[in-house]
């Protein structure tokens, strides 16, 4: 309720001071700027996490030098970043080189926009929601094929083509995957499709099928983010720093915070489509509705954390096993669910609170 | 005019890719040309010479007790292995008799180099094809075996702990207490190592049917340990030719016969069981007696040649020692494993993708000061 | 029908792997493996035969047990250990007598093979337990190891 007055009397403030064109203008700017900050924090924030996480797999304590338990760290780290000097090959394609990680760092931005963290905290509510996400995140991929292709180094080159191969690829999946949900909803709105789980959940709703789209979506989403097992194209023991060989600096930092990003985004789409976004389990704290902040966040971190897993567990796939496994294994499964829920749902057997 | 029309489209093309001397999967200073056709190898290139240290040139200047603790730093992960062939060669040119509690000690001290050798390696594999976690479950089984080393040698890598005439010092007090803990640990640690990676799905396909050496090959090739047996060549010198205590004891040579990558993780992991096994059934039964027989200050073999050889964590290590009766080597050549080891690389690897060259080199465990000496 | 028993499989397989991971994330509070450095340097203690550098101990009378004979130097594969020396006058006997004027130790140059020490007759050199080896200049490295006005101690030459 805070939060919606909030922002309620800002929007009626900023109204009522100015013309309606500059009012609105200067909306989207403040819009904009929390979002940065939302970007800045979050992706600082997962940072750290990853490598608490990863340190308590690996049996070590992880960072907790800078301010309590390490929790300044990446702010440190980043800091460095901003210092370092941006050093570059010789004959690169500077305009491209320079160019590629806006791309990256932009097109994760943008699908920011749309996840909707609660009813009221959604900055760009459109019709075709799931359209634009799987539209928005397959333009990141131009942004590293630029940058390993105009940093004249074959390392950085052979990493860049096999994220080209696998993110056409994987983009099958993770499309066709939420489609199968959609077919449910009958919507591509994002908070239509959370209203519509009012009456559970559509991982309950769509029982195996929906499981099944889950999975085949969480091993695809991780295989878009190109976060280990499928990390092909940094893989650091084959090709030292894949496409960001020859980057340094904030260039680099740019790629590094739209991975982790792109990670938040994909897990943030898995809880809107599977795990009903900012509502709360059977409803618990409906009466309150700025709390949806914290189950949706609650419930992404839970599936950034499953990544992380996956991450600090698996071995790497080969280049080749990897679109075997999309092109064998991913897809034909796809398809075929997504009859089975269409089947699911004109038989009317989804299951419904 | 008439222009030449030339079909460039669709042309593949092969390049050359330096892989080293500064790479992550080269594990030191390994220089690998590649020739490469998109990811698929074609030509793989060994350049050697990144890290010579000429220590076959500085044994011919030093001291028969200076050599040993040069071998330390020619296969680091195996160094009291190195050392025990140093020594053993120059007592068996001396024919001095070893007290039998010297031959147990050094038998069990070597067993657990080749365990710990054998972690850090499984630790490495697991990083190689991309599973981080491993090199830290590895590297605390590893930590374990240092703590022993380094109470009971004093120092945990490069640990000078034999002389020839015995061990520079006795056991440590709390060194059988020490095993017995590790034993207890260990064990209940490999099978984990099994559930971690060896029977991931992700890891056998990365590792089956890659890099396949023929018996053949192997033995052509000189390859020797886990290498070699993956392939079904029984070369082990532990069993062919019994040295120090290891006749006392009852092991089987691991032997495989698939000779691709996935045999040689296995052969390694099960050598870890028989390591294991070696050193529960000495460490009750250490012998009383004197860890080291006097010998001369300045020790001069008798005019003449000598070799021996032993297994270390990575194969066979020959020491060919000729003498002129001074009181250094006229001559000393180490036979080291790792070379022979990586010179079958370009054989196995071509054909493969990257990756797989990257998963192959794990297992052929290649220490880059042992091939360049 | 093998395919989908492939993938059951498979995925068994990643889940047995996620269970040991899992296991050591849930125990991670008690199970990290990795010291705190400089934090825990009061309780760090090293094992008695751990080899930091060589060291000569003196006793309370700032006397020291090495005669200067030379071995540890000849033993010594890298050069590390050089002994100047002088002739002295022994008071008692009133004859010429070889003693230590520096005992100079490069740690620059010690590989810790422990072979000085070996074969060092009196027992005048040790290990030392430091291993906070680091210095700003290298110099720094090259030690004297005998102190100031000290003398060999009575009756190690017997």
């Amino acid at each position: 309720m805070i939060l919606l007055s909030i922002t309620e009397n800002i929007h009626n403030w900023l109204f009522s001071i100015m013309p309606e064109g500059v009012a609105s203008i200067v909306e989207m700017v403040l819009i904009a700027v929390v979002y940065l900050t939302i970007f800045a924090v979050a992706g600082l924030f997962l940072v750290l996490l990853e490598r608490r996480v990863a340190a308590w797999f690996q049996l070590r304590i992880g960072p907790n030098r800078v301010g309590f338990q390490g929790l300044l760290q990446t702010m440190a780290d980043a800091i460095k970043l901003l210092t370092k000097e941006l050093t570059g090959t010789e004959r690169a394609d500077k305009f491209l080189y320079n160019l590629a990680p806006y791309f990256v760092i932009i097109s994760a931005l943008m699908a920011l926009a749309v996840i909707p963290f609660t009813k009221e905290f959604h900055a760009f509510d459109i019709n075709i929601g799931i359209f634009f996400l799987i539209a928005i995140s397959s333009i990141g991929v131009i942004g590293i094929l630029l940058g390993g292709w105009s940093s004249n180094n074959k390392f950085a080159l052979i990493g860049a083509m096999r994220s080209g191969v696998q993110t056409i690829s994987y983009e099958l999946s993770v499309g066709l995957s939420l489609l199968t949900m959609v077919v449910i909803t009958g919507t591509l709105q994002l908070s239509e499709i959370i209203e519509f789980q009012k009456n559970g959940w559509l991982i309950v709703q769509g029982h195996i099928p929906a499981i099944i789209a889950f999975m085949v979506f969480m091993i695809s989403g991780t295989a878009e983010t190109n976060r280990a097992p499928f990390d092909m194209v940094e893989a650091e023991s084959e090709l030292g720093a894949g496409f960001h060989t020859e980057y340094s600096g904030m260039k680099f930092a740019y790629f590094f915070l739209a991975e982790f990003i792109n990670m938040f985004i994909i897990a943030a789409i898995a809880t809107t489509m599977f795990f009903g976004g900012w509502l709360s389990p059977f409803g618990i704290t409906e009466s309150i509705p700025w709390l949806g902040v914290f189950w949706f966040l609650a419930k992404t971190m839970g599936l950034v954390f499953l990544m992380m897993w996956f991450r600090w567990t698996f071995p790497r796939l080969r280049v080749d096993q990897l679109l075997t496994l999309e092109w064998k294994y991913l897809l034909p499964i796809n398809l075929v669910n997504m009859v089975v829920m269409a089947l699911i749902v004109w038989l009317n057997l989804t299951i419904r609170f | 005019m008439e222009t030449e029309v030339v079909h460039t489209n669709f042309k593949s093309e092969e390049y050359f890719i330096n892989m080293g001397p500064q790479h992550p999967a080269t594990h030191g200073v390994l220089r690998l040309l590649l020739t490469i056709d998109g990811e698929i190898i074609k030509k793989v290139e060994p350049d050697l010479g990144y890290i010579h240290r000429s220590i076959e040139k500085m044994c011919e200047r030093d001291s028969y007790q200076q050599i040993v603790h040069l071998t330390d730093r020619m296969d680091y992960l195996s160094a009291n292995i190195n050392n025990e062939a140093v020594c053993l060669a120059v007592e068996n040119a001396l024919q001095l008799e070893i007290p039998e509690r010297v031959k147990v000690i050094r038998t069990i001290i070597g067993e657990l180099t080749r365990i710990s050798s054998h972690c850090l390696w499984w630790g490495v594999m697991g990083m190689d094809v991309g599973a981080l976690t491993t090199y830290f479950y590895g590297f605390r089984d590893r930590e374990m075996i240092n703590d022993i080393m380094e109470e009971t040698c004093g120092a945990r890598l490069t640990m000078n702990y034999n002389v020839p005439g015995g061990l520079m010092l006795d056991i440590h007090p709390n060194f059988v207490k020490r095993v017995k803990d590790f034993i207890v640990h260990f064990k209940t640690k490999l099978p984990e190592y099994d559930r971690l990676l060896t029977g991931n799905v992700i890891f056998q396909k990365r590792t089956v049917g890659v890099g396949i050496l023929s018996k053949e090959d192997a033995i052509s090739f000189g390859a020797s340990g886990p290498v070699g047996r993956a392939s079904g060549y029984s070369c082990d010198v532990r069993k062919h030719h019994p040295y120090s205590a290891i006749d006392k004891v009852t092991f089987n040579e691991v032997l495989k016969t698939e000779g691709d990558t996935y045999a040689r993780y296995l052969v390694r992991i099960q050598e870890m069981w028989e390591s294991l096994s070696i050193v529960e059934q000495l460490i009750d039964n250490i012998p009383e007696g004197e860890h080291r027989v006097t010998t001369n200050a300045v020790i001069k073999l008798p005019k003449g040649e000598y070799f021996q050889k032993v297994e270390t964590a990575r194969g066979e290590l020959g020491v060919y020692i000729i003498s002129t009766g001074t009181k250094s080597p006229y001559r000393l050549k180490f036979r080291s494993p790792g070379f022979s080891n990586l010179s079958l690389l370009n054989h196995i690897a071509v054909g493969g993708k990257i990756g797989d060259l990257v998963a192959t080199m794990a297992t052929l465990d290649l220490v880059i000061p042992d091939i360049d000496r | 029908m093998s395919y989908f028993s492939d993938i059951y499989k498979g995925i068994k397989t990643l889940l047995t792997g996620m269970s040991v991971t899992g296991k050591y994330f849930l125990t991670s509070r008690k199970g990290a493996i990795t010291q705190q450095y400089p934090d825990n340097r009061d309780t760090l203690k090293m094992f008695d035969r751990f080899r930091g550098e060589v060291i000569m101990p003196h006793d309370e009378n700032n006397e020291h047990r090495c005669t200067g004979c030379q071995k540890c130097e000849i033993a010594c594969p890298n050069g590390t250990i050089e002994i100047i020396w002088d002739r002295g006058i022994d008071e008692v006997t009133g004859k010429k007598k070889k003693k230590i004027d520096q005992f100079v130790y490069h740690l620059s140059m010690c590989t810790m093979c422990g072979l000085c020490i070996d074969v060092c007759p009196t027992d005048a050199i040790e290990w030392g337990q430091n291993f906070e080896n680091s210095v700003y200049d290298r110099s720094a490295l090259t030690r004297v190891l005998n102190k100031p006005g000290s003398k060999l101690m009575p009756g190690v030459e017997d």
